[in-house]
Formats: C-alpha cells, structure tokens, sequence
C-alpha cells in the first residue's frame, strides 16, 4: 500500500547514508507513489523509471563499498520540462517540442547527480514556461494537490504540485517573472529564486534571456539551502554564470544578528490583497519584531509599473528567442504542403505554438518591431534600471523585503480567461527578476476560514546575499511552523 | 514617438506583426489577437507617464563584459542524436522545400 511521503531531502539522504534504507526502495517507492497520486494533479508527464532505478541501486553499491554519495545521496528529483535531461524528452509543456530528445542535459542536472540526486521524471508546465496556472500545457493543466478544483501556480505548477502532493521531496523549476515563487506559495511549499547568474543556465530552455533563472522547489528551507549549494557556481558553458563562491548554507534557526526587515507599502494597498494573506503577512511581521528584527517601512513606487515594464521585456526576448522554433532542424514541421521555406516556418509555428505562446511572440515582435522600438523597448529599458534603482535604495535601509508572494490563494481552473488578469498574479515578483536580485517563498499557512489553500510569503534580498534570505527564510519557517502534511487531511 | 493611437491595434497591423513573426492566424485568431494585444498595450501604455529623462537603458541586471574562453576543441554533439530531432532526413541531411524561387 503505498502512501505520501513528506519526509525532506535530508531526512531521506541520511537514512540512506545509514544503511537503514537503500536508495533502490526509496526510488521503486517514489516511482510507485508517482504512478497512484500522479493522475490527481498531472505534476508529472513522464518518469524515467529505468535510468532512476539504475542510478539508485548505483548510490546503494557505492555505499556498500564505503564511498560518499554526496549530499543528496538517493534524493528523487523531479525535473521542469523546460530544463534538458538526456532522459525522457524534453518538450516545454508544448506541441512545439513533442518527442524531442535533447542530445546534451544541462549543467543543474548534471550536478545534481554528481551530488548524489538521482532525475525520477519530468514535470509539467505552462507551454514554454509562459503563464501563472500551468494551464497552456500541451499536456493538459496540472492541478493544485490541495484543491484539485485549483491551479498550482505556473510556470512551474508541475514541480510546485509534486513536491506538495508528497510525491518527490524536491524539484526544480525556472523563474522569469515568478514562475517558481507564486506555484510555490499557491502549493504551499519552498521556492527559491537565486539571484540573476548565480545558478547556470545551460540546458535551460531560453525564455527571457536576461531574466530566467533555475531554483528548487523543497518542503524546507535547508532543503533548498543544500540544493542551491549544490547547483549554483561559474559553468564555462554558460557565460552568464557569476563567479562568486556558492551561498553558505549553515542554517542555525535563529534571525541574523541586528536583522532589518523593510515592508514595501506598495505590497500592502487595501484590498489588493485577500484578507488571509493580509493577516499572515501581519503575523509574519510580529514573529519577526518578536525574534528581535527592526521592522522598516519601504517605498517602492515602481511596484505596479513592473508589471508593464515585465510584460514588454520578457515578450521581447521570448520574440527573438522562439525564433528557433522554425520546424527544420528539429521540433514541430507542418505536414501540410508548403510551397516555400517561409510558409513552413509559419505553419510550423502556428500549429506548434499554443495561444499563449503566439500572443507573447506577437507582444514581443510588435514592442521590437521599427517605429515602436523606443516608444515601447527601449523606455522598458530605462524603468527597468529605475526598478533596479528602487531597489538599491531599499536595501540601503533594510536588509531583506517582506511581502506576500501572491496578492490570492489558488484560484479555479478557467478562472482567468482575460490574459491580462492572469499577468497581474505576478505583480510582486516580477521585479526581482527583472532587478536580478534573489527571492524566496515559504508557506505560512491556510486561508482555512474559506477554502483551506495555502498562502505564501515572499522575502526578497539583494544579489548573491541568499545567505541572509535562507537565514531569516529558515528562522521564520521554524517560527511558523507550517504542516505541509495537512495537504492529506 | 509614441505607440499607437489609444493604443488600439487595427487587425491590419496584427496581421503584420504575425507576417513578421512567421505565425500563420485565421480570420477569427486576428480577431482575438487584436483585441487582446491592445487591452495589454493599454496597461503597458503607463510607461509613458514616468519620467525617464537621461536614464540609462538596462537591458541585463549585472554588469558583464564578453567573457573569453580557452580555444580548445571539445567534444562536438553526437551527429545521429541531432539529426533523430530532425523532422524529415534524407540520408545525413535535413530535408527542406525550396529555398529560392518561392512565394515569400
């Protein structure tokens, strides 16, 4: 009879480094539990049921033989169908990439294995990572484990759904407005979102160039703490990768000494948000005076402005980089007969994408397009070092932002057909990336009064400081102490 | 220079923009496309009112400059994996309709 398992990363590596399970049980186990809940949510498209086991019984041989696995000895992991595995296929949520094998995984798989992880599968997510549902998936919508009524999130809904139906203790996910934080606030579990360049991106595949970014998905904030130590750092493949040493992950519990904790205003507008989120961003905020922080009021007039700022940005470089998918080297090709290479591309193109996907392209196409270059891209541009410099100046007065990651709990399947209002579900955390600084979220608890769906809270701090984020990230989490068990009862 | 009028898209210059961007859309999807597009140009027309006067454009959040690598020869991809994601192969090569000579 097989059940959830909501044990952490660390729990199950080290009952695996002390022989009291083998990496081969826990991994037949996972693949199990994936094939019974897996139909409730759609989290996962594919496993890689063989490969997996290999690599286990390989984790256990190694142990027997008294080497050291790594630090993730044995851990499943679950992979975003944007980020390249040689197993499996790597398809984007799109009808675009159906089939495609990649000949190369990327650099985060990579080391992933190398400490120990072991890829069990691929999860779902919206087509070409482009939406906050996880709806445009070719491969049907993923449904949030708490309410199957309910979205996840999206981009990453598949990986944010996984780690909280109790199915895998970690995945990864990419974030470029917020497609790791919002389905992990709307899931009830930890999203991390590294700062810009501190985790490679090869293998990645590219949405927007200049704001894309690979982070975890956990139950805990030490789990991502570990995994982020394990897949951050300078790769010669991807020259956007930073080169300063990994984030320390020592996590003690306890609020770092003289803690300054700025509270946007612009996070709090009445009514924006639903009042159970109000409420729990209001608890978070005593917690924390409580532990001894200082609690500073911040300005950041720029907030609604990202939003637009975001929206021709991202289209923009998602434009130029889908411009690949043309249906002649690989991925979809029309079969209907095309007279020449131009009407191949473009019925390639419209039977590949989905609709989402078009309206992006079309977005970006129409923002770079001649005449309304500098009225559109070029003074997006210009806000955009303003954001970065709202930013700056916050941090000149505090040392970490606090806010809700989502103004809403999950809301209903179909329940945002306008694709305007689905874009205003990233309105906090758009500018992170767009500033590249680093940004987490971590459950807080239920709107139980109404719907009984988690709620996240989003704090944010400066580039390559992920070690004051996870530290106050980690010290409110034990202060808070969620049950993300509940999502069972 | 500013966007367009209202920022109110005519179907006309949708149906550019989808020439341009190699998207292929039926009468209803221009339809669509074109009201939506301009509901989203109106909500990104708020750009206009903010002061950018002498603002640098950031176009990448951290500073980098071309970083260089060694010039050694590594290992190219494997030719037969490439060419299994190929949607039509004639022996070694990828088959496409004309190149020259066509419609476009």
């Amino acid at each position: 009879m097989t059940s959830r398992d909501f044990r952490s990363c660390l729990e199950i590596r080290d009952e695996i480094r002390a022989g009291r399970i083998s990496a081969e049980s826990i991994m037949r186990e996972t693949l199990e539990r994936i094939r019974v809940f897996n139909p409730e949510t759609n989290a996962f498209r594919e496993t890689f049921d063989d490969e997996a086991m290999d690599a286990a019984r390989n984790i256990d041989e190694r142990l027997a033989r008294g080497e050291d696995p790594g630090p993730l000895a044995g851990v499943p992991v679950g992979i975003k169908d944007n980020i390249a595995t040689t197993e499996g296929t790597t398809t984007c949520g799109s009808k675009m990439l159906e089939g495609y094998r990649s000949p190369y995984e990327a650099t985060v798989v990579t080391r992933l294995r190398e400490a120990g992880a072991i890829p069990v599968g691929r999860t779902n997510c919206d087509e070409f990572a482009m939406g906050s549902s996880s709806e445009t998936c070719a491969h049907g919508p993923v449904r949030n484990p708490w309410n199957t009524d309910r979205v996840p999130g999206g981009s990453s809904g598949g990986s944010s759904a996984a780690v909280s139906a109790g199915l895998v203790p970690a995945t990864l996910g990419s974030d470029t407005g917020g497609s790791i934080r919002q389905p992990a606030a709307l899931c009830g579990c930890v999203g991390l979102k590294p700062t810009y360049g501190r985790v490679s991106r090869y293998g990645l595949v590219a949405f927007g160039s200049s704001l894309d970014q690979i982070g975890p998905f956990t139950r805990t904030v030490q789990d991502a703490a570990i995994i982020l130590d394990v897949i951050s750092g300078v790769d010669e493949r991807d020259s956007t990768s930073a080169p300063q040493p990994a984030a320390d992950v020592t996590l003690g519990g306890s609020l770092p000494e003289g803690l300054r904790v700025g509270i946007p205003r612009q996070y709090r507008e009445p009514g924006a948000n639903e009042p159970a989120v109000e409420r729990d961003v209001e608890r978070a905020i005593e917690l924390l005076r409580d532990a001894g922080a200082e609690i500073v009021d911040i300005d950041l007039p720029l907030t609604e402005t990202g939003l637009s700022t975001y929206y021709v940005i991202a289209p923009a470089e998602a434009s130029s980089n889908l411009a690949r998918y043309d249906g002649i080297r690989y991925g979809h090709r029309s079969s209907e007969p095309s007279g020449s290479v131009d009407e191949l591309y473009a019925r390639s193109r419209s039977e590949g994408f989905g609709p989402e996907v078009q309206r992006r392209i079309m977005l970006g196409t129409y923002v770079l397009s001649s005449g309304y270059y500098d009225a559109y891209y070029l003074r997006a541009l210009k806000v955009r070092r303003l954001i970065k410099s709202e930013f700056d100046e916050a941090f000149e007065s505090c040392d970490v932002l606090l806010g809700p990651t989502s103004p809403s709990t999950a809301f209903e399947l179909g329940g945002k057909p306008d694709p305007m209002a689905m874009y205003l579900c990233d309105i906090y955390t758009v500018n992170n990336n767009m500033a590249g600084i680093c940004g987490i979220s971590i459950p807080s608890g239920t709107d139980e009064e109404k719907r009984g769906l988690p709620i996240g809270l989003h704090l944010q701090a400066q580039a390559f400081d992920e070690k004051t984020l996870l530290q106050v990230a980690d010290a409110l989490e034990r202060m808070i102490g969620f049950d993300c068990s509940s999502v069972d009862d | 220079m500013t966007g367009p009028k209202n920022n109110q898209l005519s179907i006309q210059e949708v149906e550019k923009v989808a020439k341009l961007a190699r998207l292929k859309l039926d009468e209803i999807e221009l339809e669509l496309y074109t009201g939506q597009l301009s509901s989203i140009l109106e909500h990104i027309a708020r750009l206009e009112k903010l002061d950018i006067e002498g603002v640098e454009p950031m176009a990448h959040p951290i500073p980098l400059n071309n970083r260089l690598d060694e010039d050694v020869p590594g290992d190219p991809m494997p030719v037969d994996a490439l060419l299994d994601n190929a949607p039509e192969v004639v022996e070694q090569f990828i088959s496409v309709p004309k190149v020259l000579g066509g419609d476009s």
